[in-house]
């Protein structure tokens, strides 16, 4: 397969239940279905942005893809290895092949360390060059990511946020992974330092050729880093398409609602109002059919009982609703 | 690059000593615990050179002399020279205070890390225990394991280093418990690193600060029971001068007659513990990171 169209990620089914432990003896008492079946993929040098509201399962697909938290169930291939069922010591290799940014800048970094431990971190454990040689990536690598290399022995809190993540990214391409899986990069940063984070991101992504899985809640964010763009709804993806036909003729109702809620800065524009009545239902007791049937303006006898599965409606364009 | 701010230099490491200085400047209560720790080390060190005078040899002639220039802090009932006998009993104190505190430090911190990192029914089990050991109150289980060990130096330090072991074991694993959740501690593992090193390198590290502060403070009240021990007969035996008994023996007997023997055991007791707080106060805060710039 030519080098620009290799899968660095393919999902199959992807399932995430947390058990619910009761009781003195820990007996299960339900699940969380986190993560109900997703499945996606992205092509090397590419963008996929997993948007949804909190609690509807983004961030446990990152964590699951990254072998964090095991999965239920489904299939996980990083550059056509299945290592959905490795062991600890099988899966090492492959850590160097994938690599996350946190969302908090300040609790995802050891506060006893200093930035430089932080970055090198990755390459002493994998046993990458001796401490000399590790010293001058680390330099390099700061200097990739905008911070100044003299700046390796100061510690965490001697940053500020911006910088702090900025040094959370360093550490995720210390060991030059294809696949980097943002969870909410930016969302605990200032509005001013997005922007420059978003761009370094962008610009590490042209230089490294990096793949990435970027979960997001703010459709804005997304809409300025991502080539294709995945919507989920507790805990199973209603939407997947590009990212203009997203922005431009989304069909999934839960993708029309979350564009609709989208600030506009031009107050003269009027927009379609879609407010959506109710709340998420729990993951604990996720509705019969399909998941959006209790909030959805459209829905009709059948979306109760039948779960829609995510088919082409459109060219490219990966819709589960029935009214599609 | 406009990103970049020039970010203020913390305490360059030019030497050991001008380190030193910086942080004697910034902590001057704590440069005063450590000049009293200090002093009494260098007292438990160079007793033979500091008094010449054998603390265990007694002289009837000299029973309960007043300070004098010969005997600068007095004698004992029994004629025993307690300038000497205090230089040589900071040997004692110190060997119980570090040897029980470190040996009580060592295996709670094992335990509480263990416990708190990889949790189940190992943790269930081990808090059980702790909860049973920490029913007794810290004289009383030392005095039990006094009397069961038979008294002398060693079945001292171990007598008061066991009821330790579950304050520090507690400490160590809500720690570990608060640490273990930590994004940190999941960019290890996502980073390949094992379970061991990620409880060694990272949480660890991170429990130092409040196991410093509880150890100093430990050390002056190990320093305490061993003094209660001893006044009970089952700390370090005769002849060794122990301040604890020393005190406590003529308390019981020569207070009016003798004050003196009273009050210089028991102000060199109240500077060691009070030494090791201050020492400890300051430690913690030099040793964290967050508090240094």
């Amino acid at each position: 397969m030519p080098e620009a169209n290799r899968l660095v990620l393919e999902v199959k089914d992807l399932k995430k239940h947390f058990p619910i432990k009761k009781g003195l003896l820990r007996r299960t008492a339900g699940y969380v279905y986190a993560v109900d079946g997703v499945s996606l993929s992205i092509r090397a040098g590419q963008t996929l942005a997993l948007v949804g509201e909190s609690g509807c399962g983004k961030s446990t697909v990152g964590r699951t893809v990254l072998r964090l938290t095991e999965p239920t169930a489904g299939e996980i291939r990083i550059n056509g290895t299945d290592i959905t069922h490795l062991n600890k010591a099988e899966l090492r290799p492959y850590r160097r092949q994938m690599q996350i940014i946190f969302q908090d800048p300040f609790s995802s970094l050891d506060p006893r360390m200093s930035a430089g431990e932080i970055v090198g971190e990755p390459l002493r454990v994998h046993g990458v060059g001796n401490a000399r040689e590790r010293r001058a990536r680390v330099a390099d690598i700061f200097k990739r990511v905008g911070l100044r290399a003299e700046h390796v022995d100061n510690y965490p809190h001697q940053f500020s946020g911006g910088q702090r993540q900025r040094i959370g990214i360093a550490r995720a391409l210390a060991l030059e992974p294809n696949l980097i899986i943002g969870d909410e990069p930016v969302s605990a940063l200032d509005v001013s330092i997005q922007a420059q984070i978003l761009n370094l991101v962008m610009d590490l992504q042209d230089e490294f050729g990096l793949t990435y899985l970027f979960i997001s809640h703010n459709l804005a964010v997304v809409e300025h880093v991502s080539h294709h763009i995945a919507v989920m709804y507790l805990g199973r993806i209603v939407e997947y398409t590009d990212k203009r036909t997203l922005f431009t003729a989304p069909l999934h109702p839960y993708t029309e609602s979350l564009l609709a809620a989208v600030p506009v800065p031009d107050p003269s524009i009027r927009r379609k109002k879609i407010v959506l009545q109710g709340d998420v239902p729990s993951p604990v007791k996720p509705p019969p059919g399909c998941h959006f049937h209790t909030r959805c303006p459209y829905a009709f006898d059948r979306c109760k009982v039948e779960d829609p599965k995510l088919r082409e409606v459109r060219p490219g364009q990966l819709v589960a609703c029935h009214s599609r | 690059m406009a990103a970049i701010e020039t970010i203020e230099a913390g305490p360059r490491r030019e030497s050991r000593l001008a380190t030193f200085r910086f942080y004697a400047r910034r902590y001057p209560l704590g440069a005063a615990g450590a000049a009293i720790a200090a002093i009494f080390v260098l007292m438990a060190i160079f007793a033979p050179w500091i008094t010449q005078v054998d603390p265990t040899a007694t002289n009837p002639r000299i029973s309960l002399a007043f300070p004098s220039s010969e005997h600068p802090l007095g004698a004992d009932f029994l004629g025993r020279d307690m300038w000497s006998r205090i230089v040589y009993g900071a040997r004692i104190s110190l060997a119980v205070g570090l040897g029980s505190t470190g040996l009580g430090a060592l295996f709670g911190v094992t335990i509480g890390l263990t416990s708190g990192y990889f949790g189940g029914w190992y943790d269930l089990i081990v808090q059980r225990v702790m909860d049973m050991m920490q029913s007794l109150p810290l004289l009383v289980m030392a005095l039990v394991m006094t009397a069961a060990l038979g008294p002398s130096l060693e079945n001292t330090i171990i007598a008061i280093s066991i009821p330790l072991i579950p304050t520090v074991a507690r400490v160590i694993r809500s720690n570990t418990l608060m640490l273990r959740e930590m994004p940190f501690i999941e960019a290890a593992r996502a980073v390949g690193m094992n379970e061991l090193s990620i409880a060694l390198r990272h949480v660890l590290p991170n429990t130092l600060a409040p196991l410093i502060v509880l150890a100093t403070a430990q050390l002056g009240s190990t320093i305490l029971v061993e003094a209660a021990l001893s006044f009970l007969g089952l700390g370090v035996p005769e002849p060794h001068p122990s301040w604890g008994r020393m005190l406590s023996e003529s308390a019981a007997e020569y207070v009016r007659v003798a004050p003196w023997l009273v009050i210089f055991p028991g102000a060199a007791i109240s500077l060691a513990v009070f030494g090791t707080n201050l020492l400890g106060d300051a430690l913690r805060d030099i040793l964290d990171p967050r508090q240094r710039d």
